[in-house]
Formats: structure tokens, C-alpha cells, sequence
């Protein structure tokens, strides 16, 4: 059996967890809440995270849109998905939800705008 | 001179928050005077995930987050007036500001709502020796021309401080291509959230140095090198540890001041430990139909308690602008003890206080399985075990009207820690 301490990154609170592995069954304790469980669990089997990035904005009130996965994708993926972040520009106007990029690298996950962004 | 029930300084998460807040509790001429020509504030750089879990129950980067509100002020019809800088504002609410469309402007507010977030400690807040080169940003201001301008402000980059911009913006710049050597902390804890220390550093594996300070910044036209020095338990750099980063770029993340100017131009009474504005449980100032909310107030770690601060500080403006006559107060003050450092508000009126107030508090270091013990003068009215607080993360406890019934000649209510 392998007992592993982490600390929860679901939100701010940042409750220490600690996950005992026997075999296919992974135990969750210090949790607060069941995204705690949940994280406890796929950080010892398949991490996972939420990415958050900008990509170039051409005529937008500012020069970059805030972007992020619509779901959390494979850590091993974040730099493969960063290099297609940053070929990647679009034309204003774009509004909060819009797909920039559907299914990225395969992940599952598309780019999401995550500002509305006005034409100058 | 133009006259209005309610006058917001700042359209940031605060001042929205306050807005909504106003408006649902029956104020209906309302004025948001913003600075900048978005609304939003701060959280428009802020394009990480991990916003809203308490307050939408799904996790929202800042521009989300911000929608949000800003969504919520526009169906209300609540006026804003963005490029608008505050210039003054006096004890009896005549608040003079300045816009290129309208030139300046004095306002007659029946209520005023402090709303106008913090700045970062700049580096001539710090003592580093050194040249004043090219490539030396405080983190937020690597964070806006990064996220909003699209500058990558360098590519080997030491981060001093543990604050939270720190240890986001060491994650951000990663992912744009720049390698973070390090991350240098005075402290021998972090200033951050635990869960940035785990998603910004360990997965990027970016050391973080605790006990350890820049000592020396090369380079006189850019910076060359950034020389990190362990320190000893009084904060004093050990002689014989400097290591010597080569490095293009040190970005500042070593604390937040609540921008105060007007506040103390004003005359309000400035608590000491939080630098804001010292509030009754209203969230009113020493200076009667002020209000504060925000990082104006304290610096917070979490938009969504903001948000919801910022609620309360709305609502009671409303109530102010609405009351006749003046109704029978008992304040009390809060007073701290042992290891907690300030609490917010810093006195209670038990007789006008709402059915169950939140008071939020700071402890000044790491406190580690103790209790935390609330006191009715001398009698001991609640003690809870704390597995663990730290400066970087703060904390509330609930305090009930109906606590202080029989308790007509209360002096002092006391929060503090214990073995």
C-alpha cells in the first residue's frame, strides 16, 4: 500500500489530502469537499489541469485574448497544447464562450475565449 | 453640483459587487466612477482559472468572473463613468473627479463606497542594492503587459517574493517560453495559496527558496544576474551563501498596499495592521455614509469573499441613504491577541449588527494545531481547533447577533489564539 500527502488544488482553500493507494483502490481523507475526492484520486492515477493562457487578438480594443481548455486536459499535454496556443490568432470581434480551437491536440478539450473582445 | 444617492470609487470586483448589492437593496440612483476603460479592475489581467468555486459554484478565470458582475450592472442600468479619476473626496461626500469627456466634476454623494483595490510594493519599498536597470517589474505589472499589452517582459527571469502574482506569473511566463530560475522567499513560508505552490511551481518544477532574498542585482542598462542569499531567523542575509543567477528579469511580488490616498486626505481613521480604513460591522468608515470593501480595505487572497463583502458594504449604503433618524448603537471594539493580527470590521455594534456577521482576520505567522478562542470580555465564549493557519491565507469566524443578548454593558470582544 502507498500513502501519498497532497495538497487540493480544486480551489483556494487548498485542503491537505491524503491518498492511500492498494492496488486499483485509491482511498481519499481530508477532504472537504467530493471535487477534493475526485482530485485526490486522478492526481495519483491521471493528472490532469485546467489550462489557462492569451492568444493575439488583430483589431480588438486590446491586443491579446484570454483563453482557456473547456476542460481539464492531460498534464503531459500542456506544453504540446501551448505551442499551438501561440500560433494561433484571431480576429475581433469574439465573445466569451466562442471555440477558438475545437478539440486541441486531440485532448478532448477545445480553446475556449474567455472575454468578450470588441472591434476597435 | 450633481447630486447622487450612492457614489462607487472603483469598478472593480468590489465596486460591481457593491453596485448589484445597492440596487437590489432599493437604492436606485447609483454611480460607479472607474479609472480605467474597462470595468473589471484587476481581474482582467488575472486570465487563470480557480475564480467563482464559492460564488458560482464552477471555476472561472478573471475575465469571467468579472463578466459576471459586469453582466449583473448592466441589466440594473447602473451608471459608470470609465477614464474617470477620482481627484478628492471630503468628509461631508463631495467627491471631485477628472474625465477627458467631461472634464472635472464635484459630486454630492449620499453615500460613498470605498472601492479602489490595492497596489504592489515597488522595489524602492525594499532595499535592494543595485543599479536601476531595464527588466525589473513588481509581478501584477509583468502580469498586464503580458496578458493585456502581449510583452514578454524577459526570458530568464528570478521571481522575488511568494505572493500570489508571483507564483502564478512564474507559470504564466513558463508557458510563454521564459525560464523561471527561481523563486526567492524572505519568509520561511510562503506568502501564496498552498494549491499555487503545488500548480505554478511543483509542476513546472520551479524551485521555491525559502529564507532567501536578492541581495544584489546586476547589470546597469538591463539586468545581467540577480545574486539570492539565504537568511537568517531575523531576516538577515548569511554572508557566504550568495549564489548568482543569470538573469534578464526580476519581477517583484512582495505584498500589496490598499490604495488609501483619498481615504486619508478624507480624515478616516487608517487601522494600522491592514493599512484600510478602520469599519464598523456596516463596513462604515470612522466618517459617517463611507463604506469600504475589497482589497481598499484589507488585501484579500480570494475574489469571491470580496465579492461578498462588497455585498454587505452595498447593502448598508442602501440602508444609510434610506434611514431618518439616528437609531441607539452600543460599539464595541475587536480586539486581538495572540499571533492574530487585525480583524475586519475592528468594532461590532451590537445592537444595529446584522443576525450573523462574518469577521474575517489574519494571523502574523504559521500557527499550527492551536485554538482559536473569541472572548466576551473576560468570559469565554467560543474556542475552535485550527490544524493549521498561515499569514498567506485568511480566515473568518461567524459571530451571531443573539450572542450578545444580556450582554447590555459589554466592553471589549477578544480574538486570539491559544494553546
Amino acid at each position: 500500500m502507498e500513502t501519498r500527502e497532497l495538497i487540493c488544488i480544486g480551489c483556494p482553500l487548498g485542503c491537505n489530502l491524503t491518498v492511500t493507494i492498494d492496488g486499483s483502490e485509491v482511498n481519499v481523507t481530508g477532504n472537504t469537499c467530493q471535487r477534493g475526492a475526485d482530485y485526490g484520486k486522478k492526481e495519483v492515477t491521471d493528472p490532469t489541469r485546467i489550462l489557462t493562457a492569451s492568444v493575439k487578438i488583430n483589431g480588438g480594443v486590446v491586443a491579446r485574448l484570454p483563453v482557456k481548455t473547456s476542460r481539464d486536459i492531460k498534464k503531459g499535454m500542456i506544453m504540446e497544447i501551448m505551442e499551438k496556443v501561440h500560433a494561433c490568432s484571431v480576429e475581433a470581434p469574439v465573445h466569451i464562450g466562442d471555440v477558438i480551437i475545437k478539440d486541441i491536440c486531440g485532448s478532448g478539450a477545445d480553446l475556449i475565449s474567455a472575454r468578450d473582445v470588441d472591434r476597435v | 453640483m450633481e447630486n447622487r444617492e450612492i457614489v462607487i470609487i472603483g469598478g472593480g470586483p468590489a465596486g460591481l459587487a457593491a453596485a448589484a448589492a445597492a440596487r437590489q437593496n432599493g437604492a436606485e440612483d447609483i454611480l460607479i466612477l472607474e479609472r480605467d476603460r474597462f470595468l473589471g479592475g484587476i481581474l482582467n489581467q488575472c486570465i487563470h482559472n480557480g475564480f467563482g468555486l464559492h460564488t458560482f459554484k464552477e471555476e472561472l478565470t478573471g475575465p469571467e468572473y468579472a463578466a459576471r458582475y459586469i453582466s449583473q450592472v448592466r441589466e440594473q442600468n447602473i451608471e459608470c463613468r470609465l477614464n474617470t479619476m477620482v481627484l478628492d473626496l471630503s468628509a461631508d461626500r463631495v467627491v471631485t473627479c477628472m474625465s477627458r469627456d467631461r472634464g472635472i466634476e464635484t459630486i454630492k454623494a449620499g453615500a460613498v463606497i470605498l472601492a479602489m483595490g490595492c497596489r504592489e510594493r515597488p522595489r524602492g519599498a525594499l532595499n535592494i542594492p543595485g543599479y536601476r536597470p531595464a527588466g525589473i517589474y513588481t509581478a501584477g505589472t509583468a502580469q498586464r503587459l503580458m496578458n493585456i499589452e502581449g510583452y514578454l517582459v524577459g526570458r530568464k527571469v528570478v521571481i522575488l517574493g511568494s505572493g500570489d502574482i508571483g507564483l502564478i506569473m512564474a507559470r504564466r511566463m513558463t508557458l510563454e517560453g521564459a525560464r523561471v530560475l527561481a523563486v526567492a522567499e524572505l519568509m520561511p513560508y510562503s506568502g501564496g495559496l498552498r494549491r499555487n505552490i503545488v500548480q505554478c511551481l511543483e509542476d513546472y518544477d520551479i524551485p521555491l527558496l525559502l529564507s532567501h532574498t536578492v541581495t544584489d542585482i546586476k547589470g546597469k542598462e538591463r539586468v545581467e544576474g540577480i545574486e539570492i542569499s539565504e537568511v537568517d531567523a531575523a531576516s538577515k542575509p548569511i554572508p557566504g551563501t550568495e549564489k548568482f543567477y543569470e538573469a534578464d528579469t526580476l519581477l517583484l511580488s512582495c505584498g500589496l498596499l490598499p490604495e488609501n490616498e483619498l481615504t486619508r486626505a478624507m480624515g478616516a481613521q487608517i487601522c494600522p495592521a491592514t493599512k484600510g480604513p478602520a469599519v464598523t460591522d456596516s463596513l462604515e468608515t470612522t466618517i459617517p455614509g463611507v463604506f469600504a470593501c475589497g482589497n481598499v480595505l484589507h488585501v484579500h487572497d480570494l475574489v469571491d469573499y470580496v465579492s461578498e463583502e462588497a455585498a454587505h458594504a452595498g447593502r448598508s449604503a442602501a440602508l444609510y441613504i434610506k434611514r431618518s433618524s439616528a437609531s441607539q448603537h452600543r460599539t464595541v471594539p475587536v480586539v486581538t491577541f495572540g499571533g492574530v493580527r487585525y480583524t475586519v470590521p475592528q468594532s461590532i455594534d451590537t445592537l444595529e449588527m446584522d443576525d450573523k456577521l462574518t469577521v474575517r482576520f489574519r494571523v502574523g505567522s504559521v500557527i499550527k494545531d492551536k485554538k482559536l478562542c473569541l472572548y466576551y470580555d473576560d468570559d469565554k465564549v467560543s474556542s475552535v481547533n485550527k490544524r493549521v493557519m498561515a499569514p498567506g491565507e485568511m480566515e473568518q469566524i461567524v459571530i451571531k447577533k443573539d450572542s450578545f443578548n444580556g450582554r447590555d454593558d459589554i466592553k471589549e470582544i477578544r480574538l486570539g489564539i491559544e494553546d
